[in-house]
């Protein structure tokens, strides 16, 4: 097979694309789907502050160095969930990503931040599924560092499968509020929020997966062990199935919908601009946001069942 | 060959060469959600894999909460 480009001898295949690559051509094919991406929806200029979110993953680390190659100012935002060895590992390829590098790596453990508050507990004392109250924890504090240390913006590292397995999972149910707000650059609706963008929303996890591959760069590749059973990954399984019947479905599916569904569902889902939070102060629809609604359950919970363990103590 | 699946840490022999194609189908994984690796370099389904080899099988799906 051969490099689409410069005819020399390819080392992947692009069936979404008609194309295959040899290394140096990939390398430049990628980082140009993420220049056009930036440049075209707007999503941030080279004198903004990044913030990005990075887990140890290959879409984090891959986003960041291709951001770092371009001369873009960023700083990585690590969040440590707590999960076991599984997040000591993520740390770990973060951290020495960066400092290979010579980047700035701010680090959340939540653990640290007050008794209950790692994934596990949190997700065991609210019965919440683990995706569920670990996606409310990294919205809170990717929010909270962005605005309290001064960035323009907020990026992750999204890609093209999350984006169509979010869709599937929003049309299936006909979430409309939830429709009207997916697209790549999510402007601030208060003065505490920042833009959050997703630069690879149209880069699939295979061609992050071989960015960093051929960067050489190591990332953890273990999946989380609360993943299993998720729902996004059987929308994504559906996906790849039709992807692979029909390549280019992906791409045609998340496209037509930023181009034709999505702004039809803002039209008519207007949302009141958020208050804040009497808890955390944070922007919030409510009086408390999830996160401080989630917290007040845990303490509630937990003393509960402090309770509960000192009755039947014997006395 | 010998195929390292990962992240399921799981080896398999298998005898007789083979393209990856057909190996990947062989082994149920789908096209586009897995890298073939031989060495550092990577395999399109056109390659052909030797009785002798070794390659790695990386799934590149993850999946949960997202960010």
């Amino acid at each position: 097979m051969k490099c689409t480009r410069c005819r020399g001898a390819a080392e992947v295949q692009l069936r979404a694309h008609n194309s295959a690559f040899c290394r140096p051509c990939y390398l430049l094919f990628f980082r140009r789907q993420v220049e056009r991406a930036i440049a075209s929806e707007n999503m941030f200029t080279k004198e903004e502050r990044l913030l990005i979110a990075v887990s140890g993953g290959k879409d984090s680390l891959a986003l960041w160095d291709v951001l770092v190659d371009l001369g873009y100012d960023t700083t990585g935002l690590y969040l440590g969930l707590g999960i076991g060895a599984y997040s000591s590992r993520s740390h770990d390829k973060a951290a020495a990503f960066a400092a290979a590098r010579g980047l700035a790596l701010r680090v959340v453990e939540l653990a640290e931040e007050g008794p209950g508050m790692a994934v596990p507990a949190v997700a065991g004392l609210t019965r919440r599924p683990a995706c569920s109250a670990c996606g409310t924890m990294k919205r809170h504090y990717f929010d909270q560092v962005a605005h309290d240390e001064g960035f323009d913006v907020l990026l992750t590292g999204h890609n093209l499968d999350d984006e169509a397995a979010r869709l599937m999972g929003n049309v299936l149910r006909w979430q409309r509020d939830h429709l009207a707000r997916q697209r790549p650059v999510l402007p601030p609706s208060h003065p505490k929020f920042v833009r959050k963008v997703k630069p690879l929303f149209l880069c699939s996890e295979y061609e992050t997966a071989v960015y960093a591959f051929m960067r050489g760069i190591d990332y953890i590749v273990e999946e989380c062990p609360n993943a299993a059973g998720a729902s996004q990954l059987v929308y994504k399984d559906t996906l790849n199935r039709l992807e692979a019947a029909s390549p280019g479905t992906k791409q045609a599916f998340v496209k037509e919908f930023l181009r034709t569904g999505q702004p039809a569902f803002a039209s008519t889902e207007a949302r009141e601009a958020p208050r804040e939070c009497t808890g955390c102060g944070m922007p919030s629809y409510g009086e408390l946001c999830a996160f401080c609604s989630m917290m007040r359950a845990v303490q509630a919970r937990a003393a509960s069942r402090a309770a509960a363990s000192d009755r039947a103590a014997p006395a | 060959m010998r195929v390292h699946l990962h992240p399921q840490r799981r080896t398999v022999d298998i005898d007789g060469r083979r393209r990856v194609g057909q190996l990947l189908a062989e082994l149920g994984v789908l096209p586009g959600t897995a890298m073939v690796i031989r060495g550092d370099v990577l395999l399109t389904d056109a390659e052909m894999v030797e009785d002798a080899e070794e390659i790695e099988i990386r799934a590149v799906i993850s999946g949960g909460s997202g960010a």
